[in-house]
């Protein structure tokens, strides 16, 4: 029995019950539907209020983060105010001062193996709007072993990609893409930086797609990669098809359970701060800073993009990019010692992969970066 | 010519170009022609045996040429592959 709609309702949802395609019946659906909302950041923002506004009766939202300035050019569902507050709860005050009838349940840990069943199980879509290789992979295997459809969207710059993984119907997320790539090969939003609005249209598209499913109208995304740049406004889309040697949704499953996936990704753990030195190959701002104040020789190469250095730089570094260092491999002493930076920590951990793959030995990686530094050494440099 | 349009992920590898002109009568031939132009890319795009690293997709005119011939997919001169990258941004 589909839950009846009160006056009030039926006012809120007037032009959702003007569509034929909806109508009363399937306004109620939502009311009765529940979603998933993995992550509550770019993506995650636009989901969530769209389905609040929607009438999904009720919402999850999964997030261990906490709101920070720089999360506000994007993430729609903060506000300025909330700096410093827990995401799922600045996310479900806002979501539920949208739509006071709907519940909205907030679940403030990392989404892991150990959790992800026990909170995904009453919901009936799954909605992909995590930041990180284990998350997607952790949602995608859920969804497959659960019967449920990931709903999936990530982004990059100016272009993004959507589609709906659904195995009952179509592929999954491992058929498209079996193994993650290595760590640093693509950069985060943190390093790489993103069109606020990008996540906007992606996460749009992801909301879209979650009601149809949840009404059970139009043609999904299932078996389609839709791709998207905002540079070009191009939309794009390729077709998928179901992997027979899927690792998780093939007919032959070697993946029946969730496994760890941070090992499996290269990722170093939770934390999202930006390191993933192996101990002993890191130095501080501080240690730095004083090594550099008595004299040491010691070459700072800043492997950041160039235009970066208009928002900060440490005097004397020099600049090659982490995509040209491996030709410039040739202009670097071995013999002499070198630490690398980055904005985080990041990008100069993947460029001292490179260097000591080439043979230097004679190398560190300046933990969490420029943005260390001007918080630990230069207080005039800004943090971005 | 054929052409490879490059993701923008993958620019850094390629002195930032948004698409390469490739020679060839297979994807796996217009790929070898494009790394010859931009060998740095090889590590990052293929395995030691020159298979397609899992994490990266060719597709040639919406299919992926996994689901094709694989490398061996015949290439027309007006054809148009897109390299698709996973990507975690979010």
């Amino acid at each position: 029995m589909l839950p009846e709609l009160s006056r009030e309702e039926i006012l809120r949802y007037s032009r959702h019950l003007l569509i034929p395609e909806v109508g009363l019946d399937g306004q109620r659906k939502l009311k009765a539907s529940s979603a998933l909302i993995i992550g509550t950041g770019g993506l995650g923002s636009p989901v969530a209020l769209y389905l609040a506004a929607a009438g999904v009766g009720h919402i999850g939202l999964v997030d261990y983060d906490v709101v920070d300035e720089s999360n506000l050019q994007r993430q729609i569902v903060h506000g300025a105010g909330m700096v410093g507050r827990l995401k799922v709860d600045s996310a479900r005050a806002r979501l539920l001062d949208l739509n006071p009838a709907i519940q909205v349940e907030a679940f403030n840990e990392p989404f892991t193996s150990a959790n992800a069943m026990g909170i995904a199980e009453p919901y009936d879509v799954i909605i992909d709007g995590t930041d990180n290789f284990p998350t997607r992979y952790l949602t995608n295997d859920l969804c497959v072993l659960t019967g449920k459809p990931d709903v999936y969207g990530a982004i990059y710059r100016f272009e993004g990609q959507a589609s709906v993984f659904y195995a009952r119907e179509g592929p999954c997320y491992r058929c498209l893409f079996p193994e993650p790539p290595p760590p640093g090969l693509v950069p985060s939003c943190a390093d790489a930086g993103v069109l606020g609005i990008l996540p906007g249209t992606i996460g749009t598209i992801q909301a879209t797609e979650a009601i149809k499913f949840l009404l059970g109208i139009g043609s999904s995304l299932v078996g389609r990669l839709l791709l998207y740049n905002a540079l070009e406004m191009t939309f794009e889309y390729v077709k998928l098809k179901k992997n027979p040697d899927c690792k998780v949704c093939g007919p032959h499953p070697e993946i029946t359970a969730l496994v760890d996936y941070f090992e499996f990704c290269g990722v170093p753990g939770l934390d999202h701060a930006e390191s993933s030195t192996a101990a002993g190959w890191d130095i501080t701002a501080l240690q730095l800073a004083k090594r550099l104040e008595r004299g040491d020789k010691i070459r700072l190469i800043d492997v950041r993009e160039p235009h970066e250095l208009a928002i900060s730089y440490i005097d004397g570094a020099e600049n090659i990019p982490l995509g040209l260092l491996a030709a410039h491999l040739g202009e670097l002493d071995s013999a002499q010692e070198i630490v690398l930076f980055c904005k985080s920590g990041t990008r100069s951990a993947r460029a001292l992969e490179i260097l000591m793959s080439a043979g230097f030995r004679k190398v560190k990686n300046l933990q969490g970066g420029i943005n260390a530094w001007a918080r630990e050494v230069d207080r005039n440099l800004p943090l971005y | 010519m054929p052409v490879v349009k490059i993701p923008n992920p993958l620019r850094s590898y390629l002195n930032g170009q948004a698409e390469v002109l490739v020679q060839g009568a297979t994807a796996g031939a217009a790929l070898e022609d494009m790394l010859a132009q931009y060998p740095a890319f090889r590590p990052h795009l293929c395995n030691d045996d020159g298979s397609l690293r899992l994490f990266v997709n060719l597709f040639l005119n919406r299919s992926n040429i996994r689901d094709l011939q694989g490398l061996d997919t015949p290439l027309g001169p007006e054809d148009i592959l897109n390299l698709v990258p996973s990507i975690a941004g979010g």
